[in-house]
């Protein structure tokens, strides 16, 4: 049964259409990607299953109950854990404290151990006291996916978290990601880099314009002549990268 | 029937005052998002300066008006935007409401220096003349009013929804650069706005002034009603604002009418003074309503709020410190006479007062303009007793801990339901919602005889226990009260709550999306602040021994704000000395002097600009210092993250083992 259902969502501010009815399923376990040109619709969806943002119509599914009318905190608590495209680290606490913070939150026992563990597994050891607003912002997102994962969510969200990561640090981020799915957990990924998104997901879906234009496999995808058009339109260098793989 | 028609006349004659005078204060907003709470003490300098030209220098009406309105009034709406406003477009809500509140402080101040207080009233133009329609009589005064009002209203509409200036000036706020890239001059735009929205304080100020002798406060704070009626268009639509003014305007009038139909020995009584203090709060009981029936504030993203916070000072630095400010102080109160002991005793209640802030302001990132309100109450705990009704348990009125623990619970009980419905609303609305609830609670709570200190000006006096007698002594009991409880605010900034407080105010987002409630932090924090504000209410008791009205007066809550930012809200040391400063500079600005103070220190904060005030400053500086203990003497912000990559070298081992 799948994890996360969405089922026909749209969301319109004002003449604009943002989300132009867009269904798709998480599994268990799974990676799935979400990728698009920019302005198609992504981060809106993202906050539209985690509750910050309340759609025009349509519902959100997790775990086979309907989640559309609940509140971000209580979607959280039933599982959802994310990270944001435009960061949203507690920038007055150090990178260390990002993290114990969420499992002290929580309630969780021994949130120093949690946070340690984290710094470990995530790569954060030597930022652990720095503060949290001054590291650059690849170390940023990193911290905002530990802080997530301190609160041992059944689906993550992540927001564009390769971005600002340098080239070997993205493969040490793939390999994480593929460690978290083999321990169970489901991935929602949103992300420019299409490299990483064809390796690692085996489930993507691409909008564009606020609409789900190709659902597939890596190879289904890449294959499908609509969205090699939607980003040879808007998105040349995504283009590129799409034929590059794909060659 | 005629009461009911003279009174709805009124009504909405008073109504349309406070239109004009909201309708300049959602101008100024929606085009510089900035929330001016000095509209009200521009509109009473004017209106002073009107009197001026008008009534001391003779000048006929129609050469004082247009004078005062259009050339006064606008360069002075100018001046501001020029000097203050344009730097605060992106700031912090905080800042931008201390700086127009030190702006409203020092409004009063000069007001108060270049004409001293004296009875002083304005004529309604035409002499009162009035025309009668059957049962009613209408003065040409109120015509003027009503008519006025609606051309502001017509007038605002078609300036701002129908001409190309009117759009551009609504653009500024956005995004200046964009809008000057395509050819509009964004400064010239919202200096328009500002110019106008003085005018319009103006006018309503000079409309007003007739019904009432001429006070600094009255007038400034008359300014609560037209908040209140700008609420209602939640600070963005002009037609709402008005509907609202005139709904407040009738409903003020109605509430008057209905109070001078009660019977005398009912308005003669005690519970009388209550009731006469709930009608006087109607506009604020308004605005508050209307607080309540706002929907609530979303979550936002896409804020990065975090403002670096002074390095926390390690247990044994922080105790060493404690221990040399206690033994210093003592030394010092030794060298002292009585005299000199009960001023620094008064003046070390300021800095204990403020520990509430930090904690509220600096750390958690809320705003509270009422924590006087909160001291009054705990002096009220410390004069009045307390006793639990119809058991006989109690005490007796006098400094004690059980004062002091009573004071708490009572004042962070207070404090938790005002937060409830306040932190449902963003930061802005917190500050105008504490405000107008702190002149409430002077009218209703501490100016009666029943709940507080008796009328206007009446005193309650506080027993000193018998240990702590001596001048000197109690003044020491203060210095440790502010030792104990600011070592408490730094355990708590320390611990589980210090980070959580934090995390809240950096992003509430994050903390939902982490499955955390802010709102139940929020509450608490509010609620520990307003007690610690109690304590030092009990302890303020006991340092004055004799405490007024005038002592609490809610307007005394906005300096105590703007010395503690200004001085460094986010550490104890900087309301230290914040306190200290404000606290022996003496409480109200009436003299030159105490004016010069204020004028520097809005320099002083539109100048740094560092939230962590002047204290914070300088300790940065001092930490850059070269010292031979420090390690090679470096700065310790010399790397802000380790340079070489850590995390390369960190990333691949753990990950390939998980």
């Amino acid at each position: 049964m799948a994890l996360l259902e969405v089922d026909e969502v749209f969301v319109r501010f004002g003449g604009v259409v943002a989300v132009n009815g867009a269904s798709f399923d998480v599994d268990e376990g799974k990676i799935v990607g979400l990728m698009g040109p920019n302005g198609a619709g992504k981060t809106t969806l993202f906050n539209v299953i985690t509750g910050l943002q309340e759609p025009t119509s349509g519902r959100v599914r997790f775990n086979g109950k309907d989640i559309s009318k609940v509140a971000p905190r209580q979607r959280a608590l039933g599982g959802i854990g994310r990270t944001f495209q435009r960061l949203e680290v507690f920038g007055s606490l150090s990178v260390g404290d990002n993290i114990r913070v969420a499992a002290e939150m929580r309630g969780i026992s021994r949130p120093e151990r949690v946070r340690d563990e984290l710094l470990d597994r995530v790569g954060l050891r030597a930022f652990a006291d720095v503060t949290a607003d001054s590291v650059p912002t690849g170390i940023a997102r990193l911290t905002e996916l530990a802080r997530a994962l301190a609160c041992d969510p059944r689906l993550l969200l992540l927001d564009e978290p390769s971005s600002g990561l340098s080239e070997v640090e993205t493969d040490d981020f793939a390999r994480l990601i593929r460690s978290l799915a083999d321990e169970g957990k489901s991935i929602l990924i949103v992300e420019h880099d299409v490299e990483l998104v064809l390796g690692l997901c085996s489930t993507i879906h691409v909008l564009d314009f606020g609409s789900i234009i190709s659902s597939g496999t890596p190879a289904e995808v890449q294959a499908d002549q609509r969205v090699q058009d939607a980003y040879l339109g808007a998105d040349t260098e995504a283009a590129e990268a799409l034929e590059e793989v794909g060659a | 029937m005629t009461n009911f028609v003279t009174f709805t006349v009124i009504g909405i004659v008073v109504g349309a005052t406070y239109a004009i005078a909201a309708s300049g204060l959602v101008l100024t907003y929606a085009t510089s998002n900035v929330f001016n709470m000095a509209h009200g003490a521009v509109g009473m300098f004017m209106t002073f300066l009107y009197w001026e030209v008008s009534v001391n220098q003779g000048w006929p009406v129609w050469v004082a008006l247009p004078f005062v309105l259009g050339i006064a009034a606008p360069a002075m709406g100018l001046l501001l935007e020029r000097v203050m406003m344009r730097r605060l477009t992106q700031a912090d809500v905080t800042i931008s409401l201390v700086v127009t509140v030190g702006l409203l402080v020092a409004l009063i101040g000069v007001a108060q220096t270049i004409w001293p207080p004296a009875g002083r009233n304005i004529e309604q133009f035409f002499n009162g003349d009035a025309v009668s329609f059957g049962i009613v009589r209408v003065s040409a005064h109120q015509f003027i009013t009503m008519g006025v009002a609606l051309a502001v209203a017509f007038g605002l509409y078609v300036l701002l929804n129908r001409t190309r200036i009117g759009t551009a000036m609504r653009a500024v706020v956005d995004n200046r650069e964009l809008l000057a890239l395509h050819g509009a001059r964004p400064n010239l735009l919202s200096g328009l706005a500002w110019a106008l929205g003085s005018s319009l304080a103006a006018l309503a100020g000079i409309l007003l002034a007739p019904q009432l002798t001429l006070d600094y406060t009255t007038l400034t704070f008359l300014v609560v009603s037209a908040y209140a009626a700008a609420m209602v268009g939640r600070l963005k639509s002009l037609p709402k604002t008005f509907v609202g003014a005139i709904v407040l305007g009738l409903l003020i009038n109605y509430a008057t009418w209905a109070y001078i139909s009660l019977p005398k020995s009912v308005l003669t009584s005690d519970f009388g003074q209550v009731i006469y203090g709930v009608k006087n709060s109607l506009p604020t009981i308004f605005l508050l309503l209307v607080m309540l029936a706002l929907p609530q504030e979303k979550l936002r993203i896409g804020r990065i709020s975090g403002t670096k916070l002074p390095k926390l000072p390690s247990w044994p630095v922080a105790l060493a410190w404690s221990a040399v400010f206690i033994v210093g102080t003592y030394l010092l109160t030794g060298q002292f006479g009585d005299a000199n002991n009960s001023r620094f005793g008064q003046a070390m209640c300021l800095p204990l007062i403020m520990l509430s802030l930090v904690l509220l302001v600096g750390y958690g990132g809320d705003v509270s303009l009422m924590q006087l309100s909160f001291v009054g109450m705990g002096v009220l705990v410390a004069a009045r007793g307390f006793t639990i009704p119809g058991t006989g348990i109690g005490f007796h009125p006098q400094v004690s801990v059980l004062s002091i623990v009573t004071a708490f619970l009572l004042t962070a009980m207070i404090g938790a339901i005002v937060a409830v419905p306040a932190l449902r609303l963003r930061g802005l609305y917190i500050g105008l919602g504490t405000l107008a609830l702190a002149a409430a609670i002077d009218r209703i709570v501490f100016n009666t005889k029943l709940l507080g200190f008796g009328n206007e000006g009446s005193t309650v006096n506080a027993n000193r226990p018998g240990w702590l007698q001596s001048e000197q002594s109690f003044a020491m009991a203060v210095v440790v009260a502010f030792v104990v409880m600011g070592l408490m605010v730094l355990s708590i900034r320390r611990g589980k709550y210090g980070r959580i407080l934090l995390a809240t105010r950096d992003s509430q987002a994050a903390c939902a999306t982490l499955g955390f409630s802010t709102t139940i932090t929020r509450v608490a924090v509010f609620a520990v602040s307003a007690g610690l504000a109690g304590v030092a209410g009990v302890f303020f008791a006991g340092e004055h021994i004799s405490v007024s009205t005038y002592d609490v007066f809610f307007f005394k809550s906005l300096p105590l704000l703007l010395f503690a930012t200004v001085f460094g809200v986010t550490s104890i040391s900087g309301v230290l000395v914040g306190g200290l400063v404000y606290g022996l500079i003496g409480y109200a600005p009436t003299t030159v002097g105490n004016l010069a103070s204020v004028v520097l220190l809005l320099g002083i904060l539109l100048l740094g600009g560092n939230p962590n005030g002047l204290v914070g400053l300088i300790f940065e500086q001092a930490r850059k210092v070269p010292l031979p203990w420090r390690r090679g003497g470096l700065p310790v912000e010399a790397e802000p993250y380790p340079t070489h990559n850590p995390a390369r070298s960190a990333l691949e081992a753990p990950v390939g083992t998980a």
